[in-house]
């Protein structure tokens, strides 16, 4: 943890070295103190939000501080989402064009990278995905979409993600899935959540 | 019981006090963004302040109730009337069974509110009835033709007036340091609460972009994206400020200069295109 800045009179905002501090900094935040509203891993930072009428900044960083302290690399548990593909989307030629590979060649790397969740935003359940095996900065589209349909599998810079609801997008459609993201009713409402670890399996052609 | 919407404008949704705590899943805090006056008009019917109320754009709406209630509006200054009968705003009110409550267009200030005693009692989502107008989540926006349930009403309190007027006239708000203070240059934040800030056409309950001198970076470096919060002033590379209000994203990328002090919040609701806004440390 390298620094702890000022968001606000509600907020406060910790810098870290990199994703894996961020993690391990996320995981140690895991047990907050009442008031504490919410906890939000990003790529280099975690937002603290809190309210005011309930707990003083003070209390915040003291918790923060000792917390910390005895934050540990986190180990891989738990078990991968699997997102299961059809790779159809209809950027898909276009854009292994683009990267210079075939089209297979785009798929199998989509397929084998071990993807993580960076961070949330966008859409409630949309997950800005991350792999260090990921070899691809893909361009956004000149023009986005105004509307892209719930499940599709986009790319665009270093990141993949799913669409989790019909939205306007300009990320490239390389494939769409059947899997339901996001839903209110379901605990927990979204699949992906920051550190999520992810991989794509390939459903058909049928 | 019910409401019946006979007519409603644009931007009429139903809000609460939203459902915080969720930004680690990418959904916002969304509710009322004048929440001092959501509580208020919710306690002058009898409800707790966390019942769902509608918040009305600039007025334009006509409602009947199948039974007697008691409704109150409370936040912008808009002129309203049952059948032809002038209604205040903040005081509790007898809407009759089958008379016309009609609100005109607010002389200033932008979000009213209007409470039923008994609430708004559409179905929650993630323990909120508010809707979300830029994730979609919550109840559909309020338009002519629908029928709003109504939960059971608590006796109205004996107080049934808050001696309160709409405040006009140049907004003030206290700001605090931002997380990205030092990407701009030294002069930023003299610039940012030294100047008379117009308020642009471009205002919703996403955020409420601003129009001045522009506001300087001495890094342009890109930031990675960031967890944001109700009240961040954004500042994108044209350097024209963006404060975000209650269905901002949760997390960006564009710097954070300041931040408007939580006391203050609720003005923000209330900034309608060309008001002019001052930011003081």
């Amino acid at each position: 943890m390298s620094e702890i800045r000022p968001f606000g009179d509600e907020a406060l905002l910790i810098e870290a070295d990199d994703d894996a501090a961020v993690l391990a900094l996320a995981h140690a935040l895991g047990q907050p103190p009442a008031g504490v509203v919410d906890v939000v891993p990003a790529a280099r930072t975690v937002l603290v939000a809190f309210d005011r009428t309930r707990i003083g900044p003070a209390a915040v960083r003291s918790w923060i501080a000792s917390a910390a302290a005895g934050a540990v690399a986190v180990t891989d548990d738990g078990e991968d989402v699997v997102i299961p593909v059809h790779y159809d989307g209809a950027d898909l030629a276009d854009t292994a064009a683009l990267l210079g590979v075939t089209v297979d060649r785009l798929i199998e790397d989509h397929m084998s990278a071990p993807w993580r969740v960076a961070l949330t935003g966008f859409a409630p359940g949309f997950g800005y995905l991350v792999s260090t095996d990921w070899p691809h900065r893909v361009p956004r589209l000149a023009v986005p979409r105004t509307r892209v349909p719930a499940g599709a599998d986009p790319l665009a810079d270093g990141h993949a993600g799913v669409y989790p609801r019909a939205t306007p997008g300009g990320w490239r459609l390389i494939g769409s899935t059947d899997l339901t993201l996001f839903d209110p009713d379901r605990t927990p409402p979204a699949l992906l959540a920051p550190g999520t670890r992810v991989r794509f399996e390939r459903r058909g052609p049928e | 019981m019910s409401l019946r919407v006979l007519a409603a404008s644009p931007g009429t949704t139903i809000q609460d006090l939203g459902r915080p705590g969720l930004r680690a899943i990418g959904i916002a805090p969304s509710g009322a963004v004048d929440q001092g006056a959501l509580r208020v008009a919710n306690r002058l019917v009898g409800n707790p302040e966390t019942a769902a109320a509608l918040e009305i754009t600039l007025g334009g709406l006509r409602v009947r109730s199948d039974v007697d209630a008691w409704v109150c509006l409370a936040g912008a200054a808009v002129p309203a009337w049952i059948d032809d009968r002038p209604v205040d705003l903040w005081r509790a009110t007898l809407l009759r069974a089958g008379r016309e409550l009609t609100l005109g267009i607010a002389d200033h200030g932008v979000r009213v509110y209007l409470a039923v005693a008994g609430g708004i009692a559409v179905a929650p989502v993630l323990g909120s009835r508010a809707t979300d107008t830029m994730s979609g989540l919550g109840p559909d926006p309020v338009v002519a033709g629908v029928v709003l349930p109504v939960g059971p009403p608590a006796p109205p309190p004996p107080n049934d007036v808050a001696p309160w007027t709409t405040p006009r006239g140049p907004a003030t708000v206290r700001v605090r340091r931002g997380p990205r203070l030092d990407r701009f240059a030294p002069e930023a934040w003299r610039v940012l609460t030294g100047s008379e800030w117009t308020v642009s056409a471009q205002a919703d309950r996403v955020g409420v972009r601003l129009d001045g001198p522009q506001l300087s970076r001495a890094d342009t470096t890109e930031l990675p994206s960031e967890g944001m919060v109700i009240g961040a002033l954004q500042v994108p590379p044209s350097g024209r400020p963006v404060i975000l209000l209650a269905d901002g994203p949760v997390t960006g990328g564009y710097p954070v200069i300041a931040v408007v002090a939580a006391a203050d919040r609720d003005v923000l609701g209330q900034l309608r295109p060309g008001d002019r806004l001052r930011l003081r440390e």
